[in-house]
Parts: structure tokens; sequence; C-alpha cells
């Protein structure tokens, strides 16, 4: 085990803004990326049943 | 003459039946990334041992080096797709393509970010405009140029095309990356793990980097396999199975 306690686990020997730097925005950046893969799934769905129902409606006025 | 009831893979070069493909292996591959980068992260925090040059500064090696490998793999597998749609023609190649720049270019901004956090404390300064950083920066801006070329052209076809030859055209920066370290004197130090040599690092580092690396590859599957989904809908959409699709869910 490398670490004696939690305040040492986050200073990290001195170099933590480093480290945990590193790791927060890798992180940050893989669920934002995450987010938004759901986010885009969501609003296309949304989109296209819009877009499908305007056809329906201007195929039904043309007929 | 028997109609040849074999197999294909070509099968599944068809936009539809990759659409649902896609669907079932994507959560298996979000749930390996989990399991295979918890584990990488115990490893790089508990098991790896402190350096005796750099201290802790060198854990941030295990996200570092892994982002890195997979800029440089996955716009390897941008090039190969994009060649692939741009010689035999098929939509869905250049639709996996267009779905794997973005993952791409996040791995290499992690790969820039973690460096310069890492390139601070031991050689002091944030970045030097060596042949490593500058051709990784530059990966980062064909990744770039290839998505706003992309969103610039509105026919989907010419801009799969004028796409992959911006892919194929930058794969030539990938070996000078890769070589960087060796070709020229850089401030970056050269390959911890290579094909010809034993790893010149311990034993539990060299295992959590490549649990890390393996959980980024797994990770960069399941997302690549969502954001294709998406691209598939939005351009199959005057087709009755999408139509369908959107049905169902809404």
């Amino acid at each position: 085990m490398n670490w004696q306690s939690w305040s040492q686990f986050l200073e990290m020997g001195g170099y933590g803004l480093y480290v945990w730097g590193s790791y927060a925005v890798t992180l940050v950046v893989l669920v934002a990326e995450m987010a938004e893969l759901v986010m885009r799934r969501r609003g296309l769905f949304e989109r296209l049943a819009k877009f499908y129902a305007a056809r329906r409606r201007n195929d039904e006025t043309e007929a | 003459m028997t109609k040849s009831r074999r197999f294909s893979w070509f099968v599944f070069s068809s936009p539809q039946t990759f659409y649902p493909l896609a669907g079932t292996l994507q959560p298996w591959f979000a749930v390996l990334a989990a399991l295979l980068c918890a584990a990488g992260l115990y490893i790089s925090f508990f098991v790896a041992p402190t350096d005796a040059q750099q201290g802790e500064s060198y854990r941030i090696i295990f996200i570092h080096v892994p982002a890195a490998w997979m800029s440089m793999f996955l716009y390897l597998v941008m090039g190969f797709w994009s060649g692939v749609g741009l010689v035999l023609n098929t939509r869905l190649s250049s639709m996996v393509a267009t779905a794997l720049a973005p993952t791409g270019a996040l791995f290499t901004f992690i790969a820039l970010w973690t460096g310069a956090l890492w390139g601070k404390p031991t050689w002091g300064t944030w970045w030097v405009w060596d042949a490593r950083l500058t051709s990784e920066l530059i990966l980062l801006f064909l990744y770039i140029g290839f998505m706003a070329l992309q969103a610039a052209i509105d026919d989907p076809r010419r801009a799969d095309k004028a796409g992959a030859v911006l892919a194929l055209v930058g794969v030539i920066n990938i070996p000078i990356i890769y070589f960087s370290v060796q070709w020229w004197s850089t401030l970056h130090q050269g390959a911890s793990v290579s094909m010809k040599s034993a790893p010149t690092m311990a034993a539990t580092m060299l295992v959590g980097m490549l649990v890390m690396a393996l959980g980024f590859w797994m990770y960069s599957i399941a997302a690549v396999l969502a954001r294709v989904r998406c691209v598939i809908l939005e351009r199959e959409r005057h087709t009755e199975w999408v139509m369908e699709e959107v049905g169902l869910h809404a």
C-alpha cells in the first residue's frame, strides 16, 4: 500500500495538482462525451419524429 | 444452379443490418471499459510503487500513454475506413470514419493536456515546440480539420470523399509522431514499451498502463458504436426502416 492516509493520497507526494488535474480533466472529457452521445440520440429521435409527422401531414394535404 | 446460402460478412456493410448489431454490442464494450478502467485505476494508484526518480508525478503515465496510443490508433482506424469508403464506395465505412473523429480528437486532447501537466513538474515547462509535442498537436488539428470539412459540405457523399482524402493524407503524421523521439532530439523521452526490447519499467507499472490502454480501447469502441448509430439514423432518415425504428421509440 502506497498511502497511509487520505490526505497523503490527495497530496500525491506534492504533485497532487498535476496528477489530479490530469485525472479530473480526463474524467470530465469522457463523461462529457458520453452525455453528449445520450443527448444526441434523444434529440435525434425527437427531431426525426417531428420530421416524419410533418411529412405525413404534407402527404395528406397533397392527396 | 442453387443459390449460395453461405454467410457473408458483407451483410454487415449495410447500415440497416449494422445498426442493430452495433446496438447489441455497444453495452458490452461499455461494461468492459468500465471494468478495465476500474482495475487499471486500482493498479495505477494502489499497486504500482512510487517511481524512484519522479516520485508520484509519474502516475500521470497511466492515462497519458494510453490516451496517446489511442489518439494515434484511432486515426489509423479512421484513415483505414476512410480509404475503404473511398475505394469501395461503401457508405457505412465512411460513417464509421465520421464517428471515429470526435473520440480520436478527445484522446489527442487528453494526451496533450496530461502531457502538459506532466511536463511542468518534470521538465519545468508546460509546453515546448519539440517534434513529439508539435506532431501530436498537428494530429489534433487533423481531427478538427476532418470534422470541420465534413460539417461544411452539405452533400454527405461528397463530405465523405473530401474527409477521406484529408484523413488519408494525414496518416503520414502518425509515423512522424511515433518515431519523432528517435528521428529528432526531443525533450520527450523515448518509448518505454517497444516490440523490440523488454520494457524499461516495473512490471506493475507496465500492467497498469496496459490495462488502462485496454479500458480506453473498449471505451472508444463503445463511444464510436453509439455515435455511428446516430450517424446512421441521421443519414438514412429517408428509409422505411429508420422511420419504423423512430416510431418504435417515440
